[in-house]
């Protein structure tokens, strides 16, 4: 199989309106992936799908991902030739951003008929709120359908042309997303022996309110 | 305090063993009446997870669990005597175990198998997962384990026909069923916006204890 890279120039030449980013995995396993934009990443799937030498044709897996939003610290470093003759100084820039918030579908395709894989597709959503609709891939892979609803019962994502979209595993008048980063779980606490970690700061909820401290007596 | 009428006017346990080995059979209506229920447990046919799994494998000729009467797995809750909740209740599940339960007649028992059933297990601190049956119906026997094994199960049964054997069919003791007033139609909880509602049957699950000790903040 031609590479990430290759694949990528190719299906821009294929859809030059297409905005599609090579997102690098630094991690050991270094499953680089294809972000696609939401407008043409159903056309894209299915050239994936249909094109001779890819034939992409099994989709084993839809997971999402919560990036809530961050602040990230930028570091230029600049190098400052002493004046004075001495040795160059590395001045170090420290700039703030705020990271936005976002959603991000990923999906992983293999070929049954080639056998190689996987390729790796990430959508990611406008925001966490109300941006939150993407295309669905269930059209093209038939396989994506229920992990689809998982996600979107899970993580909140929308997806736009799915044939059923019903929350999969918990009830439908469920209002939360719980694998989102800010979901905070109803809190039915119960009494613990040894609470520790995650039990313990919520066992310190419902621990008794401390004694207020005696006021100093007064000189008389 | 002498009892004007004492409470063993007969004979001693040891004398109606001795008539026994003669062939001479004394019993009492209590005796034979828990004798024959304890005898003839019949579960409701139905599993929740992995536990329900040891629960089939009890109930095939390995195990065997007819060897304790209660072998008549029944597929409605109409026939049967005994929910052995086997598996992690989620909170979706959780109305229908205690619809479930409504609808089985009296006498009826519960045992809660495994970790889930009893507490939540490994899943206890999830959202989707109810923290322990006993907190909507009332259970008799608790079996811990991950799952248990059959034996065990077993075990639970044999500790259950213990507890129906030494029931009194009488009295301020005797069991739900025989109280005038005994009614355990629990409420069933529904499925809420962000949990189910209530979280727990408050005539069953006492509110946990408030912790002990205020000087750890």
């Amino acid at each position: 199989m031609e590479t990430l890279t290759q694949l990528r120039d190719r299906i821009a030449a294929l859809f030059p309106a297409a905005n599609v980013v090579l997102v690098t995995n630094p991690s050991p396993s270094a499953q680089h992936a294809l972000r696609l934009d939401a407008t043409h990443a159903r056309a894209i799937a299915t050239f994936l799908r249909d094109d001779p030498a890819l034939q992409l044709d099994q989709c084993t897996n839809v997971t999402g991902i919560d990036w809530p939003e961050k602040e990230v610290v930028d570091v230029a470093r600049t190098t400052v030739a002493d004046p004075a003759g001495g040795a160059p100084r590395v001045v170090e820039e420290k700039t703030r951003r705020i990271e936005p918030g976002r959603l991000e579908v990923v999906y992983h395709l293999y070929s049954i008929a080639l056998g190689h894989g996987p390729v790796v597709l990430r959508l990611v959503t406008g925001n966490r709120t109300d941006a939150v609709t993407l295309p669905s891939l269930t059209p093209v892979w038939r396989s994506a359908e229920f992990q689809e609803r998982e996600v979107y019962d899970l993580f909140g994502i929308v997806f736009e042309g799915h044939p059923d979209l019903r929350r999969i595993l918990m009830w439908d008048g469920f209002k939360d997303h719980p694998m989102r980063r800010d979901y905070r779980e109803p809190d039915d606490y119960e009494w613990e022996p040894t609470p520790h970690g995650d039990v313990l700061a919520k066992a310190k909820l419902h621990y008794p309110a401390p004694a207020p401290t005696p006021a100093a007596p007064s000189a008389p | 305090m002498s009892d004007p009428t004492p409470t063993n006017p007969g004979i001693t346990d040891a004398e109606r063993d001795e008539l026994r080995r003669h062939g001479i059979l004394l019993t009492g209506l209590e005796e034979l009446y828990n004798w024959g229920r304890s005898h003839s447990v019949w579960p409701l046919n139905f599993g929740l997870a992995c536990c329900a799994i040891e629960m089939i494998a009890a109930s095939m000729a390995k195990f065997d669990i007819a060897r304790f009467g209660s072998e008549v797995f029944r597929p409605s809750p109409r026939q049967a005597d005994l929910l052995i909740v086997s598996g992690t209740v989620t909170k979706k599940m959780a109305p229908q175990v205690v619809r479930l339960w409504n609808q089985m007649p009296e006498p009826k028992y519960c045992i809660a198998m495994g970790a889930c059933a009893i507490s939540g297990g490994p899943f206890k601190q999830g959202y989707n997962v109810l923290k322990g049956i006993d907190r909507f119906i009332p259970v008799d026997i608790y079996i811990p384990g991950c799952p248990p094994r059959p034996e065990a199960l077993l075990h639970g049964l044999v500790q259950l026909q213990e507890k129906i054997r030494n029931q009194a069919i009488a009295g301020p003791d005797a069991p739900r069923h025989l109280q005038a007033e005994g009614n355990c139609d629990c409420p069933i909880p529904e499925c809420g916006a962000h949990d189910i509602e209530p979280a727990q049957n408050d005539a069953l699950w006492p509110k946990p204890p408030e912790l002990v000790r205020p000087t750890k903040t």
